[in-house]
C-alpha cells in the first residue's frame, strides 16, 4: 500500500494513531534512556555526562556523541550483582507464571463451563479485588502474614502450630503476593479462549472414545494454547520487572532486577547504570515476545 | 390403521410394525438393537423428553422429526450418553446403558456443525477414534484410507478443517463418525448447513451408505422432506412426546392428528359433525365445506366432532365437474369456488380456491404438459372435487 493511500481518507488517520502514541510515549523516552545508558555518571544536575546542548550547534552534538561508551553495559556483565538480579528475576517470573497457569487454568475452565448467566458473576468475583488499590492489597497481605497476623492466629487456634510461623520476608510470601496480584491476568485470556471453544468438540472427542483426561490433553488444551500464551506473557513480562511485591514481601538477601534498578537510580544516583540495566531488561523481555509472535504467525499459516 | 408400533406417550404398549417399510427386518419380534422405555428428561421443571418409548431395529434408517425444541436432539444426546434419562431405561442390545459413559458406548454421533477438531488434519480427525480404540498403526492407516475413499475425500487428507468447503467438512465428519464401525450412527441435523442442491444429493449418498454398510442410522431433523427421503421409519416428536411412529407414506397419508397432518406437508382441514354412517362411509356436516362424504377409518371413530383432512394434490380442479367415470364408482365431494391465488412452482402449480362459504381450499396439480392451454386463471370459477377415500377423518 502506497503512502498516499494511507492518508487518502480521514479514517486512515485512526489507523496511525496507535503508532503516533507508541512513537511519542515509548520510542522517544526509550531514546532518552538509551542515551543515558551510554553516558558516564557525574556529580551534576542531571547526574550524567555528556549532556546534549542543542544551543551549541551540530559540532557540540558530534563531540558529545563521541563521548558515549558501552562502559555501563560492560559493568552489568562483569558484576555478579547484576547477573544474579537478572537470573533471579527470570527464575521468579518462570516459577510464578507456572504457578499462575496451574491455578488459573482450572479456574478459567470452571468459569467457562458455568451456565452462561453465572459467567459474568464469576468473572466479577475474579475482578472485584482489583477495585482496591494494589498497594493496599499488598499491605493487607503483610497484615495477614505478620507475626501476630490473621494466618498465625488461625493456625495457633487450630493447634496446627505451637509457635507463630515466620511468613514475611520470604520467597513464599513473595510468590503468594505475585500469584495473588497477577491471577486475573492469567484467568482473563484463558477464559476468553475457553469460553468461545465449541463444547461439541469435547463431546465429539468423548464420543470417539476418549476418556475425560484424554479429551483435555488432546482437544481442550491444544485449542486453548493461544489463551495460554497470552496469559503467560501478560504475567511473565511484568513479573520480571516487578519491584513492589518483592520489596515488601521478600527478604533482602537477593534482589530482583527491578529492585537493583531502583537502588542504582535512587540510592546510588547512578542513572547511566540504571538505564543500561533497564535496556538489558527490555531486550530480555523482547525475546519471548518475538517467539510468541513467531508462534502465532505459524498458527495463522497453519489455519490458512 | 395397522401401523407402526410403538406409540409414544403414556407408556403405551409396544406393537410390532406390520408395515413393510424399507429396512425393517422380518424378525421384528426379537430384541431390538435399541429399546427406549418411558424415558423422561427434565431441565428444571421443563420436560424436554416426556415419556418416550421406541424400538429401533438393527439395519434401520430411523428419523426423529419435529420442530425445534420438541426434544428430539435431547433424545439423541441421551443415546450418545451426553445426557442421562431422569426416568425410564435405554437398552442397547438388551442392556441398560444408563451408566455407560459416552466414550465407552459402541455408538457414534455426527454433530450438527460437524465439530471437527480444527487443530487436526482430515486424516487425524478420522483417525482420532481409531487411535483411542488402540488399533495398530497399519490398521489405522488402512481404515483411514478406506473411509477417505468411502466419502470421496482423496487428496485432502493433510488439509485442516478450516481449509475445506462445507460439503467436504460434512463428509469428514461422516467419515470420522463411521470409522469406528459403530453399532448405531446418530446424526444430528447432518445436512442443515448445506445448500439445497448439495443437501439433496447428500441425502441419497447417506441412504446408499447406510444400505451398503448395513448400519443402523438414527437421524434427527426438523425437515420433513429430508426425513421422508432418507428414513424407513419416522418418529414425529412434539413437546417432548413421540406422537406417531410410521413409514413416510403412512405418516403422510394417515397422520394421527391434525398437528402431524399440518407438520408433514400441506393439508386442507375442515371441522364438522358426523351426520350419518353407512356402508363404511361417513357423512360429515362441515361448517366451511358443506356435507362431505368420507371413508370411515378401519378402527372406527369414537367422537362425533371431527376434522376432515384432504391433501392439496388430492383436490382436483375442473371447469365442469368430476369426470363421469369417477362419479359412477363412488360418491364424489364437489365444491365450487373462485381461484384467488396461483403459484407456479415448476413441477407443480398450487391454487387457492375461495369456496362459497369464504373458506380457502388448496389444490396442487402436476404440470404434466409443457404447454397447458387449460391452466386456470385468477378469478376463474372452478369445481373442486375429491373422493371419499382421499379424505381422512381426524379426531384430535
Amino acid at each position: 500500500m502506497s503512502g498516499r493511500r494511507i492518508f487518502a481518507r480521514p479514517a486512515r488517520l485512526g489507523a496511525i494513531a496507535p503508532y503516533l502514541w507508541m512513537l511519542l510515549f515509548f520510542l522517544v523516552p526509550f531514546g532518552f534512556v538509551l542515551k543515558i545508558s551510554l553516558s558516564q555518571t557525574a556529580i551534576a544536575q542531571p547526574p550524567y555526562l555528556p549532556v546534549f546542548d542543542l544551543t551549541q550547534g551540530a559540532a557540540a552534538f558530534k563531540t558529545a556523541l563521541t563521548a558515549l561508551s558501552l562502559d555501563n553495559f560492560r559493568l552489568l556483565v562483569s558484576d555478579n550483582l547484576y547477573v544474579f538480579s537478572y537470573l533471579r528475576s527470570l527464575v521468579v517470573a518462570v516459577v510464578a507464571t507456572a504457578i499462575l497457569l496451574v491455578i488459573g487454568y482450572p479456574i478459567a475452565y470452571g468459569i467457562a463451563r458455568l451456565p452462561p448467566r453465572w459467567q459474568p458473576i464469576a468473572m466479577m468475583l475474579v475482578i472485584v479485588p482489583f477495585w482496591t488499590s494494589f498497594l493496599i492489597r499488598i499491605y493487607a497481605w503483610i497484615n495477614i502474614l505478620q507475626h501476630d497476623g490473621l494466618l498465625n492466629q488461625m493456625l495457633l487456634s487450630l493447634h496446627l502450630v505451637s509457635v507463630p510461623v515466620v511468613w514475611l520476608s520470604s520467597d513464599s510470601a513473595m510468590y503468594l503476593g505475585i500469584v495473588y496480584s497477577y491471577l486475573p491476568f492469567m484467568i482473563l485470556p484463558l477464559f476468553a479462549t475457553l469460553a468461545k471453544m465449541e463444547p461439541a468438540l469435547e463431546e465429539a472427542a468423548s464420543d470417539l472414545g476418549a476418556p475425560p483426561l484424554k479429551v483435555f490433553w488432546l482437544i481442550t488444551f491444544p485449542l486453548s494454547l493461544p489463551g495460554v500464551a497470552a496469559g503467560v506473557l501478560l504475567c511473565f513480562i511484568p513479573i520480571v520487572g516487578e519491584f513492589v511485591i518483592p520489596d515488601l514481601l521478600a527478604g533482602s538477601n537477593s534482589l530482583m532486577i527491578g529492585q537493583t534498578l531502583w537502588l542504582e537510580f535512587f540510592t546510588n544516583k547512578d542513572w547511566p547504570v540504571a538505564s543500561a540495566a533497564a535496556i538489558v531488561l527490555l531486550l530480555l523481555l523482547v525475546a519471548p515476545l518475538v517467539v510468541y509472535d513467531r508462534l502465532q504467525r505459524a498458527q495463522l499459516e497453519g489455519a490458512r | 390403521m395397522g401401523q407402526a408400533g410403538i406409540v409414544a406417550g403414556d407408556g403405551a404398549k409396544t406393537a410390532i410394525d406390520m408395515d413393510s417399510a424399507k429396512g425393517e427386518p422380518a424378525e421384528a419380534a426379537e430384541m431390538p438393537l435399541l429399546r427406549i422405555e418411558r424415558v423422561v428428561k427434565r431441565f428444571g421443571t421443563f420436560r424436554a423428553v416426556d415419556g418416550v418409548s421406541l424400538d429401533i431395529h438393527a439395519g434401520e434408517f430411523f428419523a426423529l422429526l419435529g420442530p425445534s425444541g420438541c426434544g428430539k436432539t435431547t433424545l439423541l444426546r441421551m443415546l450418545a450418553g451426553f445426557e442421562g434419562p431422569d426416568e425410564g431405561r435405554i437398552l442397547l442390545n438388551g442392556k441398560d446403558i444408563a451408566n455407560v459413559l459416552p466414550h465407552e458406548r459402541p455408538v457414534n454421533m455426527m454433530f450438527q456443525n460437524y465439530a471437527l477438531f480444527p487443530h487436526l488434519s482430515v486424516r487425524d480427525n478420522i483417525a482420532f477414534g481409531l487411535k483411542r480404540a488402540g488399533m495398530a498403526r497399519s490398521e489405522i492407516d488402512a481404515r483411514v484410507a478406506e473411509m477417505v475413499a468411502l466419502v470421496k475425500l482423496e487428496g485432502l487428507e493433510k488439509r485442516k478443517p478450516d481449509n475445506l468447503s462445507g460439503g467436504q467438512k460434512q463428509r469428514v465428519a461422516l467419515a470420522r463418525s463411521l470409522a469406528r464401525r459403530p453399532q448405531m450412527l446418530l446424526l444430528d441435523e447432518p445436512l442443515a448447513a448445506l445448500d439445497k442442491k448439495l443437501r439433496e444429493s447428500t441425502q441419497f449418498e447417506l441412504m446408499e451408505l447406510q444400505r451398503r454398510l448395513g448400519l443402523t442410522f438414527v437421524i434427527v431433523t426438523h425437515d420433513q422432506e429430508e426425513a421422508m427421503t432418507v428414513a424407513g421409519r419416522i418418529g414425529v416428536m412434539d413437546s417432548g412426546r413421540l406422537d406417531q411412529v410410521a413409514s413416510p407414506r403412512e405418516l403422510y397419508e394417515a397422520p394421527h392428528s391434525r398437528w402431524i397432518a399440518e407438520f408433514v406437508g400441506d393439508v386442507n382441514l375442515f371441522d364438522g359433525e358426523i351426520e350419518a354412517r353407512e356402508h363404511h362411509r361417513l357423512t360429515i356436516a362441515t361448517r366451511d365445506a358443506g356435507m362431505l362424504v368420507v371413508a370411515e377409518p378401519r378402527q372406527g371413530v369414537r367422537k362425533t366432532t371431527v376434522s376432515v383432512a384432504i391433501r392439496p394434490e388430492k383436490v382436483k380442479l375442473s371447469r365442469l365437474g368430476p369426470a363421469p367415470d369417477a362419479i359412477a364408482s363412488q360418491p364424489i365431494n364437489r365444491l365450487e369456488g373462485i381461484i384467488t391465488d396461483v403459484s407456479y412452482l415448476g413441477a407443480l402449480t398450487t391454487y387457492k380456491v375461495r369456496l362459497d362459504s369464504g373458506a380457502i381450499l388448496r389444490s396442487s396439480m402436476a404440470n404434466t404438459a409443457r404447454i397447458d392451454i387449460d391452466a386456470y386463471n385468477l378469478s376463474q370459477r372452478v369445481v373442486a372435487w375429491f373422493t371419499p377415500d382421499d379424505c381422512l377423518v381426524l379426531e384430535q
